[in-house]
C-alpha cells in the first residue's frame, strides 16, 4: 500500500509542476492562437535571470537581507520577462499576423533558439542554484495507519501549493478583472474583440507577460529542485502531451492533464518500466495522451472542433 | 529575353505533361546535373564534399520526404527524426543480420521498416489534426529514441545503442572516398526526387493536396481520407527512412540514437518551411540553407568578431550561433512566409518579362 500511494503522490506533485509549464502554453494559445514552443526557453531564461540576479544583487548593492535580495531579483526578472514579451510581440508576432499556425509555431521555435542563446550569453551556462528558502526536509504521514508511513517532500508539497495558488489567481484574474475579460474576448474571437475596441497588440503583450510570469514561477520551482541548467528548456517537451491531453484551450485542462500524466507516468515507470527495460518515462506520457486523443480528439476539456465546408 | 516559352509549341499530350515544359528549364536542369555529377566531384575539395555537400544531399532527401507529408498532405509531423532513426537502424539490422545483402537493398528495406513505423504512428492523423497531430507525432520521436537506446535486439547488444558499419560497396565499387560517397548520395537523391516529383503530380498527389486544403471537403468529393493520409505517411516515411539510412551509413559511419534526436526533427521541419511548403524545389533550398548556415556561422563568426577586436570563447560562439540561427529563422519567416521556393518562382516570373516590364 505504502509504495503505491507514495508513487501516486509523487506523480501528483510532478504533474503539478508540469502543469505550471503547460499553463504558459495554454494562456498564449487561448489568446493568440500561437502554439508557443518557446515556453521552455522562457522558463530557462527566467530561471537563469533569477538565479544570477539573486547572486549579483547582494554583490552590487550591499543588500544583506536574503529575502529582500530575492524579492528584488524576482521583480527585476519579471521586468525582463515583460520586456521579452513586448519584444516578441513587436518584432515577431506583430509581423506574422494572419499567417498559418505552423509558420507561427516555427517562429516561436526560432524565438526559443534565440532565447536559449541569449540567456546563456548574458547569464552564463553552468549550473546555478536558486535558493528561495524552499524547505528541503521530508515529512512522514500516516505512520500509524500502515507500515513505513508515507514519505513526502515538503518542497514538493509547497510547489504544488504554489501551483494551485497560481491557478486560482489566474482564474480570478481572467474572471473578475477588466483586462481578464478583454483577454477572454480576444481568445473567443480576434476580429469581434478588435471591433469593439480592444487593443489586440496590448492584449498580446499582456498575455505573453503573464506567460512570462508563469514561466518565472515554474523556473524558480524547477530551478530550486534540479538546479538551473539547460535541461530546463527541455521541460517544455515534457509538458506538451499534457497540453494536448487537457485541451489546448483549457486552463483547468492543463492542471487535470498534468495530474493524470504525472501519476500515469510515475506508476508506469515503477510498475511497467522494469519489464520493458526502464526509462519509459520519456515516451509514456505521449502515448497516454495519444490514447486519450483517439477517444476525444480535442482533448479532455478542449472546445469541440467543428469543421465547416 | 533568354527565358521565354515563345515559339515552343506543344503538339502532343506527352509534351504538354512534361515535368519541365520550357526548353530553357530542361537545358538548365541538364547542365545542373552534368555539373553535379561530373564537374563537382572533380573540382571540389574533400572537406567541401564531406562536410557540406554530402549532408546537403542527404538532408535534401529527408526534407523531400517531410515535404510530401507536411507540404503536400498538410499533416504536420515532428517525428521525422524517428523515421530517419528507424530507417537507419532497420538498414543496419538487415545489413548485418543478412551477410551478403548489398547496400541498396539494405537501405530500401530500412526505408520499408520506416514505412511501417510511419503508417503506425500516422494512424492518429485519422482522428486528430493540426497542432494536436504535431504533438502526437512527437510520441513517435520519443518512442524511437527510447527503443534504440533500451531494446538491445535492435542494436545487436552494443552498449548505449552506438553502432557502426564498414565495407560499403555498390555493384562491387567501394563507397569509401569522398567522391564516391557523393556520387552515390547524388544518384539516390536524383532517382527518388524524380519519383517524388512524378508522384505529387499524379492522382495520388492531387488527393494529398485536396486533403491538405480541406479534408472534410475532400472526403465529400469522394477522396478517402484514410487512404490519402496513410499513403502520404507511408511514402514520406519511406523517403525519410532511406535518407536516415544514408545519413547513418554514408555520412556518419558510426552513430548512436542521439544522432536522430528531436532536434533533427525540428531541423527537418525548418528546412521544409524555409524552403517552401509543397515544393520539391523548396526542399533543396531549405536543406542548403539549414545545412550551410551553422557551418558558415561557425567559420565566419570568430573571424568577424575578431575584426572588431572582440575575442569570444567556444561556448560563447555556440550561444551566439544559436541566437543568430533563431534570429535568422524568424527573419526569414517574416520576410518570406512562403519560403525560398516562392522567391525562386517570383524570380522566374520576373525573368520571363525581362527586359520589358509588360
Amino acid at each position: 500500500m505504502g509504495p503505491v500511494l507514495e508513487t501516486i503522490f509523487g506523480g501528483l506533485m510532478t504533474g503539478m509542476l508540469y502543469s505550471l509549464v503547460a499553463l504558459g502554453f495554454v494562456l498564449i494559445f487561448k489568446a493568440s492562437g500561437v502554439f508557443n514552443f518557446a515556453q521552455g526557453a522562457m522558463v530557462l531564461f527566467a530561471a537563469l535571470a533569477m538565479a544570477r540576479l539573486s547572486e549579483w544583487i547582494p554583490q552590487w548593492t550591499a543588500i544583506e537581507d536574503k529575502l529582500f535580495a530575492n524579492a528584488l531579483a524576482f521583480i527585476v526578472t519579471m521586468g525582463l520577462m515583460i520586456v521579452v514579451a513586448w519584444l516578441i510581440e513587436r518584432f515577431v508576432l506583430g509581423k506574422l499576423v494572419n499567417q498559418e499556425g505552423i509558420t507561427l509555431l516555427m517562429a516561436t521555435l526560432g524565438v526559443s533558439y534565440f532565447l536559449d542563446g541569449f540567456g546563456q550569453t548574458i547569464f552564463g551556462s553552468s549550473i546555478y542554484k536558486i535558493d528561495v528558502g524552499m524547505p528541503k526536509d521530508p515529512i512522514f504521514l500516516f505512520e500509524n495507519t500502515f507500515q513505513g508511513g508515507l514519505l513526502l517532500n515538503k518542497e514538493d508539497l509547497m510547489a504544488a501549493g504554489i501551483a494551485a495558488a497560481l491557478v486560482a489567481a489566474l482564474a480570478a484574474f481572467f474572471q473578475y478583472t477588466g483586462t481578464g475579460r478583454a483577454l477572454r474576448a480576444v481568445a473567443d474571437d480576434h476580429q469581434a474583440a478588435q471591433s469593439i475596441g480592444i487593443p489586440l497588440r496590448r492584449i498580446w503583450v499582456i498575455v505573453w507577460s503573464v506567460a512570462g510570469f508563469v514561466a518565472l514561477v515554474a523556473g524558480i520551482i524547477w530551478g530550486s529542485k534540479l538546479g538551473v541548467q539547460f535541461s530546463l528548456s527541455v521541460l517544455a517537451l515534457k509538458s506538451l502531451p499534457l497540453v494536448i491531453l487537457g485541451g489546448l484551450t483549457s486552463v483547468p485542462g492543463a492542471i487535470v492533464g498534468g495530474l493524470i500524466l504525472g501519476v500515469g507516468e510515475k506508476l508506469a515507470e515503477v510498475f511497467v518500466g522494469p519489464m520493458l527495460g526502464g526509462g519509459i518515462e520519456i515516451w509514456f506520457a505521449y502515448v497516454l495522451a495519444l490514447g486519450f486523443l483517439l477517444v476525444r480528439p480535442q482533448g479532455l476539456f478542449g472546445e469541440k472542433i467543428i469543421d465547416r465546408v | 529575353m533568354i527565358y521565354r516559352e515563345n515559339g515552343q509549341f506543344k503538339t502532343s499530350y506527352r509534351a504538354d505533361q512534361q515535368i519541365f515544359p520550357i526548353s530553357q528549364d530542361r537545358l538548365f536542369i541538364a547542365l545542373l546535373l552534368i555539373v553535379a555529377f561530373v564537374v563537382v566531384p572533380g573540382l571540389a575539395s574533400d572537406y567541401l564534399i564531406r562536410a557540406i555537400l554530402i549532408p546537403f544531399l542527404i538532408m535534401s532527401l529527408a526534407a523531400l520526404g517531410v515535404n510530401i507529408l507536411v507540404g503536400y498532405c498538410g499533416q504536420i509531423s515532428l517525428g521525422s527524426g524517428a523515421f530517419m532513426a528507424v530507417g537507419a537502424y532497420g538498414a543496419y539490422n538487415f545489413f548485418l543480420r543478412m551477410p551478403g545483402l548489398p547496400l541498396i537493398p539494405a537501405l530500401v528495406l530500412g526505408g520499408l521498416c520506416a514505412t511501417l513505423f510511419g503508417i503506425f504512428f500516422g494512424l492518429p492523423s485519422l482522428r486528430v489534426k493540426g497542432l494536436y497531430l504535431a504533438v502526437a507525432t512527437l510520441a513517435a520521436q520519443f518512442f524511437a529514441d527510447w527503443m534504440f537506446l533500451r531494446i538491445k535486439w535492435f542494436t545487436l547488444d552494443t552498449p548505449s545503442g552506438s553502432v557502426s558499419v564498414s565495407n560499403l560497396q555498390v555493384f562491387g565499387v567501394p563507397i569509401e572516398s569522398a567522391a564516391s560517397k557523393y556520387i552515390f548520395c547524388l544518384a539516390m537523391l536524383v532517382v527518388i526526387a524524380l519519383l517524388a516529383k512524378n508522384l505529387v503530380r499524379s492522382a495520388i498527389g492531387r488527393e494529398w493536396m485536396a486533403i491538405r486544403d480541406m479534408d472534410v471537403a475532400a472526403s465529400v468529393l469522394g477522396i478517402r481520407p484514410m487512404y490519402a493520409k496513410l499513403s502520404a505517411f507511408a511514402v514520406s516515411s519511406f523517403v525519410i527512412g532511406v535518407a536516415g539510412g544514408l545519413w547513418a551509413f554514408v555520412y556518419l559511419g558510426a552513430w548512436e540514437p542521439a544522432a536522430f534526436s528531436v532536434d533533427q526533427s525540428f531541423r527537418l521541419l525548418f528546412m521544409v518551411i524555409i524552403g517552401g511548403l509543397g515544393s520539391i524545389m523548396g526542399s533543396f533550398f531549405g536543406a542548403a540553407f539549414i545545412v550551410v548556415l551553422p557551418i558558415a556561422l561557425n567559420q565566419f563568426l570568430p573571424a568577424l568578431l575578431g575584426a572588431f577586436g572582440i575575442t569570444i570563447s567556444t561556448a560563447g560562439i555556440s550561444h551566439a550561433e544559436l541566437m543568430i540561427f533563431g534570429g535568422l529563422i524568424v527573419w526569414f519567416l517574416i520576410v518570406e512566409p512562403h519560403g525560398l521556393a516562392k522567391l525562386w518562382s517570383t524570380g522566374k516570373q520576373k525573368l520571363r518579362l525581362w527586359p520589358f516590364p509588360h
